[in-house]
């Protein structure tokens, strides 16, 4: 505790110092920068030349992975074992279709897709709405409310998982995509809520009462008025929650046993199970898994960047 | 308005995390609850051979799983990021680089890198052999002595870019006349940093700790993917979230079936303890730290 003071007040000291001092002569101050900018060109340059290699050196170790994971795709089995590190002697793409026919991945395409898309709207539509009133409403217990939404905010859902199953259980949802869906949506709420009610509450009132005297109920405010203009909010939202559902392989685990349901990551634990020998089949599997939000994110950069960790960065 | 939203967070998130906290106070019959046993599944958990063996093993494999990767994101994630707030375009182009992984979902991550790190076929130790460090080729996931750390790092490799980018962000976000300040009183790019920077993005630090540890005590896709749900080879990677799934799961990987309910809902109420208790600390001890500007 001392000690933390200490700092403290010793930090303040020098800020206020910094500020308080009389304000170094102007011909001093450029000696001062000219020369630290000036200190020998060369060694300069060699520095920034360091720092790149650095860089680049660990760009290489984060995308060279990625680049065996596609590049070996394409190679029979054979040739990847043989010559791991060469391109493809013959561009195939017989892994690709195999794995798209026999190991049903199409299938586990389309059950993410509808999955996300379906988690992802609902979650845009539920959390705007309830974002929208606890935002620009005044009524007893709202502040509660709020509180009660923001309460799950750090709470990991894995850890109701035995509670939760057993309400799956008695609705008679497990085994299908609507238990994932009404987990997901839950797990959504907090985080999209807390964000969306943000920029709902910095709206300004005006725009409230000019669509009241033009008539317009208060779900057409809401729908027409206020939520086209939180859009880019809804972005984040929808991003924010849309990775980690593709992605998500604890929730169908637990939930989904027809293979008919699986999603993706699922999927692929029980093609790695069946293909243990064929690489080329599981490189292509993984390959094809991974290819839609990588292009998302090759596109989408700036938003993903924005959406994803949103969580953590304030603003 | 607010009804939908309140009636699927509540049936769905509150209910069952709130419920979880007493389902380790019954015993269980399969899916069905019996009677009221206090704490005795708590006292098998913590004190009976071998549920105690296995718990505060895992325990520990998750502190080291959280030690490591913290020391890696302070480090290289803080260093990195100090590096990118310079700006330039190769810098952005570096950050979107470095942030790729963070978008591969686990499962791919896992059986990536356990084909790159197969004894026999991996490009790892194939790549060893080539640089003439034949010697350092060993079965990295396989043995016990080395397989956790293969894949804290490997966890390390997907996850960096978001620390980065967090980190970044808190830079960004410091008004440059401090720097400009200091500069003119002589300070030199570590003083900066030491004096400058690094005060003022306590509040980030601390909030991707906490982040980091609930992650990291939640671990479960990777190690199950890899080493399969006991966390092989013998139990050197064995987690609290897969000591979990077995224990209320069962031990085959087979959607739907069911363990000890009892003993599972105890080890899910620790996690819940050592999540909740680590981050109220965390937080306190790093506020006191945190500056005003």
């Amino acid at each position: 505790m001392n000690h933390g003071m200490e700092r403290r007040k010793s930090a303040m000291k020098a800020s206020s110092a910094m500020k308080s001092r009389p304000i170094v002569p102007q011909s001093k101050r450029q000696a001062i920068t000219g020369q630290r900018l000036s200190r020998n060109p060369l060694l300069r340059a060699l520095r920034r030349a360091g720092l790149h290699g650095l860089l680049s050196a660990y760009a290489l170790i984060v995308l060279l992975p990625l680049f065996i994971m596609v590049m070996n795709s394409f190679k029979t089995t054979r040739e990847i074992f043989l010559a791991p590190f060469s391109p493809p002697a013959s561009w195939s793409l017989r892994a690709y279709a195999e794995v798209w026919e026999r190991a049903s991945f199409g299938v586990y395409l389309i059950n993410s897709v509808f999955v996300a898309v379906t988690t992802v709207a609902l979650i845009l539509i539920v959390a705007s709405m309830a974002a929208y009133g606890l935002a620009r409403y005044r009524f007893p217990g709202v502040d509660a409310l709020r509180l009660y939404f923001l309460a799950g905010l750090m709470v990991p859902l894995r850890l109701g998982i035995v509670p939760l199953f057993l309400v799956i259980q008695r609705l008679g949802l497990l085994d299908s995509h609507g238990a994932l869906i009404l987990t997901y949506l839950a797990n959504g709420m907090p985080f999209s809520i807390f964000l969306l009610s943000g920029f709902f509450r910095q709206l300004p009132k005006e725009l409230e009462y000019a669509a009241r005297i033009d008539g317009c109920s208060e779900f057409q405010i809401y729908a027409r008025v206020m939520l086209p203009l939180v859009r880019p909010a809804l972005a984040t939202v929808a991003i924010y929650n849309f990775v980690p559902v593709w992605n998500d392989f604890f929730f169908p685990l637990i939930f989904i046993r027809s293979d008919r349901l699986k999603t993706i990551p699922l999927g692929m634990t029980l093609f790695f199970g069946q293909h243990q020998i064929d690489w080329s089949l599981l490189f292509a599997g993984m390959t094809l898994a991974s290819l839609p939000l990588l292009f998302l994110y090759i596109a989408l950069s700036g938003h993903f960047i924005r959406g994803l960790t949103a969580g953590a960065v304030k603003g | 308005m607010i009804v939908p939203a309140f009636v699927v967070y509540t049936c769905f998130m509150v209910y069952p995390l709130l419920t979880s906290l007493l389902y380790g106070l019954y015993e269980w019959h399969g899916l069905r609850r019996g009677a009221f046993v206090g704490l005795s599944n708590f006292r098998t958990i913590l004190f009976e051979r071998p549920f105690n063996v296995r718990f505060f093993n895992a325990v520990g494999h998750n502190a080291s799983f959280f030690a490591l990767t913290f020391a890696i994101q302070t480090t290289l994630g803080l260093g990195l990021a100090s590096l990118f707030s310079r700006g330039g375009r190769l810098m952005t182009l570096y950050r979107t680089v470095y942030f790729t992984p963070y978008t591969l979902s686990l499962v791919v991550v896992g059986f990536l890198w356990s084909l790159m790190l197969n004894p026999t076929w991996g490009i790892v130790n194939k790549a060893l052999v080539a640089f003439g460090l034949g010697a350092w080729a060993r079965p990295w996931l396989g043995d016990p002595g080395t397989a956790l750390t293969a894949i804290i790092l490997i966890n390390a490799w997907r996850w960096i870019g978001f620390p980065v980018l967090v980190f970044l962000a808190a830079i960004q976000g410091i008004p440059s006349e401090l720097h400009e300040a200091a500069r003119v009183d002589g300070a030199g790019g570590w003083q900066l940093f030491r004096y400058i920077t690094f005060p003022l993005i306590v509040p980030a630090i601390t909030m991707l700790t906490i982040l980091t540890f609930i992650y990291d005590f939640m671990a479960f896709e990777l190690i199950f993917v890899m080493q399969g749900s006991s966390g092989g080879p013998a139990y050197s990677t064995d987690v609290l979230g897969t000591l979990f799934y077995r224990t209320a799961f069962g031990e085959s990987s087979a959607a739907g079936d069911i363990g000890n309910i009892g003993l599972g809902s105890a080890i899910a109420f620790l996690m819940f303890l050592i999540v909740a208790s680590a981050s109220i600390v965390a937080h306190r001890w790093m506020s006191r730290r945190e500056l005003e500007y």
